[in-house]
């Protein structure tokens, strides 16, 4: 694939900012949900929706497109606003988010919404989905990849190492495991709750090929995605590198933010925040 | 008597009845499959001699997977093969699958609807001499409040390969029970098998015995002894605990008023619970179960373990007349 051109890095990012309001106004209108990786994730989402995956969302079914599994359901505000921005469904059913009636679920269902490759929330178990999906698009020869989204706290769950052991076994290279590495989950930093460090070493030694890459930079992550499907034997990961809570200054870096949603004061700092980028520029509705 | 139009093994109440653990047809059945169905794939977690699936490993490599000893990424992976239109089988121990993956069966598979078929080999407490860690006496009680989930518990092994075929052609997530010892064969190619549909195998108004597995033989013997006594026991094959048949099982209530069920598990949430959830809503009778009485197991042979446990014909004869009497003193 080409390089991108300025103008569609800058169309990427603006999609990404948008999204970031998006959630905001999601959380703020459930009133509970996950703040700090949806933010931070949301350079990861936009740029496999609108750059990387084969998808077309008026066939949420075609057999042969690539799958998203989301093995981090509490990422469900930033898939969704993502997946509302690329055509699913209205963007004005964004704020049903968690409330009764909705096909937005707290956590992602794959029966309630088109589009939704497998149900999550407990961690740990959208990592062997994916395996299985992978492993089902190699016995079939079909050409898909399958792409899955996990925290990095989620790496505690020992079922992880299962399904990555099972993958670097079968050499799975149709499946790429993209890693929201933003240092938090709910108890503190993970470092403190349990050490993940080295991580890639770990990866490496169970055959997988790893990818380093600046989770907030459209750039790097869809040329790390490129590189990944060019790898042929085995396996990839992107550990990619965020800042939980991105776009907005107080809480970037919390993991007090991880589970929390802002209240109405909040909600309007931080839209303010993202739609001037944090004060660089005149927002378009201030 | 027995019913006729079943068409039930002749040989039944001979002695030399010919044995075959259930687990047998799993592994028929799966290579039936294979040949008829190229998305049928069986997933092993390092138990495929023991769980009968070695066969259809040797006759399709590419649809036959290893995971090693991993039930919860194997449930997992099951999930995500049927999500791309698999439909895989997905077994081991009972108490290691459903055992050791309740969350992944749950939310990966049933609450997803994914097509998967999961065996659970070894249950009951006729293992034996592992002991009480690898007998399955929980399993059905524990997935029978997930929704989505079909239940299954055949009685012989020709059941259990009609179970597994009948499996793959409905939609959505089954869970098949299979015990380890060779069990007297009850049916035949003739008998009819329906998913959901209990059978009546033998009749009688005085009381009912809904059975479940290997035991509903000794239940039709029970029978047969209580019968000449001149007490006459309905006994009902009931192989799928969910859906239940409430038609069958309420019509037993009201025309025996008096129920024994009968099953390799404890006798709290798994068959018993679920007539009795039945009965009571519908047409309370006087209840009497023999099952494992809340308890673990532990080490012993198969017959040793039953008959200490309380789960053999003369139990089962013993409960059919406390039921009859507790009708009687209504």
């Amino acid at each position: 694939m080409p390089s991108l051109t300025d103008g569609q890095i800058q169309k990427l990012e603006k999609t990404a900012c948008e999204v970031r309001q998006d959630i905001i106004k999601m959380l703020l209108a459930a009133n509970s949900g996950h703040s700090a990786g949806p933010l931070g994730s949301a350079d990861i989402f936009v740029s496999l929706y609108f750059a990387v995956m084969n998808i077309d969302p008026k066939k949420p079914d075609w057999p042969d497109r690539d799958r998203l599994v989301v093995s981090a359901g509490h990422y469900a505000p930033v898939y969704y606003a993502a997946m509302a921005h690329r055509g699913y469904f209205p963007k004005a059913e964004l704020t049903t988010l968690r409330k009764i009636n909705s096909r937005l679920q707290g956590h992602p269902h794959n029966e309630t919404l088109p589009g939704i490759d497998n149900s999550s929330g407990p961690l740990g178990q959208g990592i062997s989905q994916a395996v299985g999906i992978a492993l089902a698009g190699k016995i079939d020869k079909k050409r898909y990849h399958t792409y899955c989204f996990m925290g990095d706290g989620e790496q505690d769950e020992g079922q992880v190492w299962e399904a990555v052991m099972f993958a670097g076994k079968n050499k799975l290279n149709n499946l790429i495991n993209i890693i929201d590495r933003n240092n938090i989950q709910i108890d503190g930093f993970t470092e403190d709750v349990m050490p993940l460090e080295p991580l890639k070493d770990k990866y490496e030694s169970f055959g997988w090929h790893v990818i380093d890459v600046d989770g907030n930079n459209v750039c790097e992550i869809i040329d790390a995605c490129n590189k990944a499907k060019a790898i042929n034997e085995k396996p990839t990961v992107l550990i990619c590198h965020t800042i939980p809570g991105k776009g907005v200054e107080f809480m970037e870096e919390k993991f007090e933010w991880h589970g929390v949603p802002p209240n109405p004061e909040q909600a309007k700092d931080a839209l303010h925040q993202l739609r001037t980028l944090g004060g660089r520029i005149r927002g378009e509705h201030e | 008597m027995i019913n006729k139009k079943l068409n039930l093994n002749p040989k039944i109440f001979d002695k030399d009845v010919e044995q075959v653990p259930t687990r047998f047809g799993y592994g028929e059945a799966l290579v039936e499959l294979g040949k008829t169905n190229p998305n049928v794939v069986v997933l092993t977690g390092d138990l495929s001699a023991s769980t009968r699936v070695d066969a259809f490993g040797k006759a399709f490599p590419d649809r036959f997977i290893e995971c090693g000893i991993a039930e919860q990424n194997m449930m997992g992976i099951a999930a995500g093969l049927a999500l791309s239109g698999k439909i895989p089988f997905v077994g081991s121990y009972a108490v290691f699958v459903p055992g050791r993956c309740w969350d992944q069966l749950r939310v990966s598979v049933c609450y997803s609807n994914a097509n998967v078929k999961v065996a659970g080999a070894h249950a009951g407490i006729s293992v034996g001499p592992d002991g009480a860690t690898h007998q399955a006496l929980e399993d059905i009680a524990s997935v029978r409040a997930i929704p989505n989930l079909t239940i299954i518990a055949p009685c012989d092994s020709i059941e259990t390969k009609k179970a597994t075929i009948a499996a793959a052609n409905i939609k959505g997530p089954v869970y098949f029970r299979f015990t380890r010892e060779k069990t007297p064969v009850i049916t035949t190619n003739d008998t009819p098998f329906k998913i959901g549909q209990a059978e009546i195998l033998n009749e009688g108004k005085d009381a009912a015995i809904i059975a479940c597995g290997p035991l509903v033989y000794q239940s039709l013997i029970a029978a047969d002894i209580l019968a000449h006594e001149g007490v006459k026991v309905r006994v009902i094959n009931n192989h799928t605990i969910k859906p239940l048949d409430e038609k069958t099982i309420i019509a037993a209530a009201k025309e025996t008023g008096a129920i024994v069920t009968v099953e390799e598990h404890q006798i709290t949430g798994g068959l018993r619970g679920a007539i009795a959830e039945c009965v009571t809503a519908n047409y309370p009778v006087p209840m009497e179960a023999v099952g494992m009485p809340n308890s673990f197991g532990e080490s012993g042979q198969p017959e040793e373990l039953l008959e200490k446990y309380g789960m053999t014909v003369k139990e089962i004869v013993r409960a059919v007349k406390r039921v009859i009497k507790r009708k009687k003193s209504k």
